[in-house]
């Protein structure tokens, strides 16, 4: 096929195929093989279009169709990293207008434009389901929380200059844009392990309440259910608290897995 | 039964715990004791205990979660497929992604029983692509969970046989409505589709499928854990058990505060340190931006289906987006529209060409080169949109609009003469200080053409 040399055709084929493989019906798979192109190409190129439509037995029409109507496939070759200000109300009203305006001057470039140096695809961006964060950006996808106009130009010079950045919610440090393309092909890169589970934003309830000595009633399970059931989610120190529980898991005594709550307590 | 306290974490109460998300630390604290309890009843007794707690959606509409699995034809040997929503997209909507993120085996689990509730062998989890390091959690908590015996073959020696595959969107608000997320889950454009038929009866690949918001399949371990009326004990009688209820914006300590339902915005925000230090609340969104907001005057509604939606608007996703007197409500309502106008599928012309001429007033107010006659014109065709789009996504655009107008007509008024900026400075709106380098819109000059 044109586009591809032998071998990567080969690879992508393959991988397309173990795509294929998770769903009932072929077509499924449209979405994440477009992810799997963009992957290799960095955007979703001809040759990709033409490599989905001969794998799914449709025509490049269609498969342009739906390309086009997601704002994660890109049209043209993007950056390295595709940064995203939201700019949706809250975020705007909180400072993203700010951000924006600030690192849209000083890249030199508009929304879906990228550097000259091939860095950094700007994108005002919706709603990314972190507004207890605001103002928030993205980069490739991951979460920069609590940002300002100032962190935001430190992010991305460090891009432009080829050093490591660490989102605040995310992997230790952000990864390509073809890299993160894969992952979200569903071929997962072996990090999920990395960074945090919460931010503060997040557990705060969590927090107040146990400060607080506030919970959800106790589960009232029946005394000859009460070793299989295991506890549900108990206050940490009550009856069939984790604390409570005989060790049943390689887990329950592993300090490897202690928790935050389990030093409290 | 013991009386509930202001907040009542349940989904939420290991989320600080040190490596949240994997499965030994969902173990250790009484994870998947649900599946086992729910393994050991009949299906039909699962769906009946999920009906008994009076569990609503958590994606929006509140619909009876139990009652949506009952809706699913008797097996005819063939599949039935369960999707979870996880596309979370509304604004201001910021709950399901930490959810995942924190904790992913619960959805996990709760993906299980509901399968095996409603007979399917292959359930599928729709997250928008977005949340890259979300989608990495999901991926190895599947992993985790066949390892564990969880999915797969014969789980835990019942018999029953699950598939999860975590699927991951590629940026599209409208597949956050089910209909679209399926037509997307199928390899097409996420466009919705005509109900009915409902997904119940042909829904994925025109098969039975259940449809469910993550935080709701989220709220079903915990059910079967302690009970439906252990379930019922929390929130009111119509608006049963806890709910993540998520405060931004002009706030001092945002973040997520899980409650029982019926809790108010004054004792939320009381939890939460209040609005901005030196500032008063000038208007909220309780659902997010698809639900009219409210003011101050509503303050102490009940945050439960029924008592926000005799005040005016809808409980949407419990997001509580708040905005201090600093904000313009022009501003604010512009944007969104702009959101609505951009994320419009374009199936139907109500939605299509009815957001896209809102947007263009909208700015031209925003400006202050409104002309007498654009709040009229606004209302009209906010009328033309809602009832008459394909989809919600119309109705929810006209939300914001209509609202905002109710209690701030001045402002809109003020939009023939005055722009936003001049009345409302953006710069006291956010949480630095900045010099706006925009005067005014690109756009503006040309919207009169």
């Amino acid at each position: 096929m044109a586009g591809y040399d032998e071998v990567t055709l080969a690879r992508l084929e393959a991988d397309a195929r173990e795509i294929i493989a998770r769903y009932p019906q072929a077509r499924s798979a449209l979405l994440p093989m477009l992810h799997l192109v963009q992957s290799e190409d960095g955007y979703v190129s001809p040759a990709g279009i033409a490599l989905c439509a001969r794998l799914l037995e449709l025509t490049t029409a269609e498969v342009s169709a739906v390309a086009t109507f997601y704002t994660q496939y890109k049209r043209h070759p993007n950056g390295e990293y595709t940064v995203g200000v939201c700019t949706n109300t809250l975020c705007a009203i909180m400072g993203g207008d700010a951000i924006w305006e600030e690192l849209s001057a000083h890249l030199g470039i508009g929304h879906d434009e990228t550097t000259d140096d091939g860095a950094v695809t700007l994108e005002r961006i919706e709603c990314n389901a972190a507004c207890d964060y605001a103002p928030v950006v993205m980069v490739n996808w991951e979460f920069f929380d609590n940002q300002t106009p100032a962190s935001t130009v430190e992010t991305v010079e460090r891009l432009r200059a080829g050093q490591p950045v660490s989102p605040t919610r995310g992997a230790d440090t952000v990864c390509s844009f073809r890299q993160m393309s894969r992952v979200l092909a569903g071929f997962p890169d072996g990090r999920a392990d990395e960074g945090v589970g919460a931010g503060p934003a997040t557990v705060r309830g969590t927090v107040l309440a146990r400060e607080r000595g506030w919970s959800a009633p106790e589960f009232d399970v029946p005394a000859d259910d009460a070793a299989d059931a295991g506890g549900g989610v108990p206050d940490d120190g009550q009856p069939q608290s984790s604390a409570e529980r005989p060790p049943t898991t390689p887990a329950d005594t592993s300090a490897a897995t202690k928790t935050s709550s389990d030093k409290e307590s | 039964m013991a009386a509930t306290t202001p907040l009542a974490p349940v989904i939420s109460a290991h989320w600080d715990a040190e490596r949240s998300w994997t499965l030994a630390t969902y173990e250790a604290h009484g994870g998947y004791a649900g599946l086992r309890r729910a393994l050991a009843l009949d299906p039909a007794d699962v769906v009946t205990t999920v009906k008994d707690s009076g569990l609503r959606g958590r994606g929006g509409a509140g619909f009876p979660t139990g009652m949506k699995w009952g809706f699913l034809p008797a097996p005819d040997g063939g599949p039935r497929y369960l999707v979870v929503n996880a596309d979370e997209s509304e604004p201001g909507t910021c709950k399901d992604t930490p959810l995942m993120m924190a904790s992913p085996q619960a959805l996990i689990e709760g993906s299980i029983i509901t399968s095996y509730a409603i007979g399917c062998r292959q359930a599928f989890i729709y997250v928008r692509g977005e949340i890259l390091h979300v989608y990495r959690r999901l991926l190895r908590a599947v992993e985790e969970a066949y390892a564990a015996g969880y999915l797969g073959t014969d789980i835990l020696g019942s018999g029953y046989d699950l598939d999860i595959t975590v699927h991951a969107g590629a940026g599209a608000y409208i597949c956050g409505e089910e209909t679209a997320l399926l037509d997307s889950l199928e390899g097409l454009r996420g466009q919705p589709r005509l109900k009915p038929p409902f997904p119940a009866v042909a829904g994925l690949y025109a098969r039975p499928t259940v449809v469910n918001n993550v935080e709701s399949i989220a709220s079903v371990p915990g059910i079967l854990t302690g009970g439906s009326d252990w379930f019922r004990s929390m929130g009111t009688e119509k608006s049963a058990g806890h709910g993540l209820f998520s405060l931004s914006g002009h706030v001092e300590r945002p973040g997520q505060y899980e409650a029982p339902l019926g809790v108010t915005l004054r004792e939320l925000l009381d939890l939460a340190g209040g609005v901005r230090t030196g500032h008063e609340l000038k208007f909220w969104t309780p659902g997010g931006s698809s639900t009219p907001i409210f003011t101050a005057e509503h303050l102490d509604v009940p945050l439960d289906y029924e008592s926000v939606g005799a005040a005016g608007s809808m409980l949407g996703t419990r997001a509580l987006q708040i905005f201090d007197e600093t904000t313009s409500v022009v501003r604010a309502v512009t944007r969104w529209t702009e959101f609505y106008a951009h994320e419009s599928c374009g199936k139907c012309t109500p939605c299509r060409e009815g957001t896209f001429w809102m947007k263009q007033v909208l700015r031209r107010l925003e400006a202050g080169q409104g002309t007498p006659q654009d709040i009229d014109l606004l209302l009209d065709t906010c009328e033309n949109i809602l009832g008459r789009a394909f989809c919600a996504l119309g109705d929810g655009a006209t939300s914001p609009i209509t609202s905002a107008i109710q209690y701030f007509r001045e402002e809109f008024e003020a939009g023939t003469h005055t722009p936003a900026w001049v009345l409302f400075p953006p710069e006291r709106s956010s949480l630095f200080p900045y010099t706006p380098r925009e005067t005014g819109r690109a756009l503006v000059g040309t919207v009169h053409a």
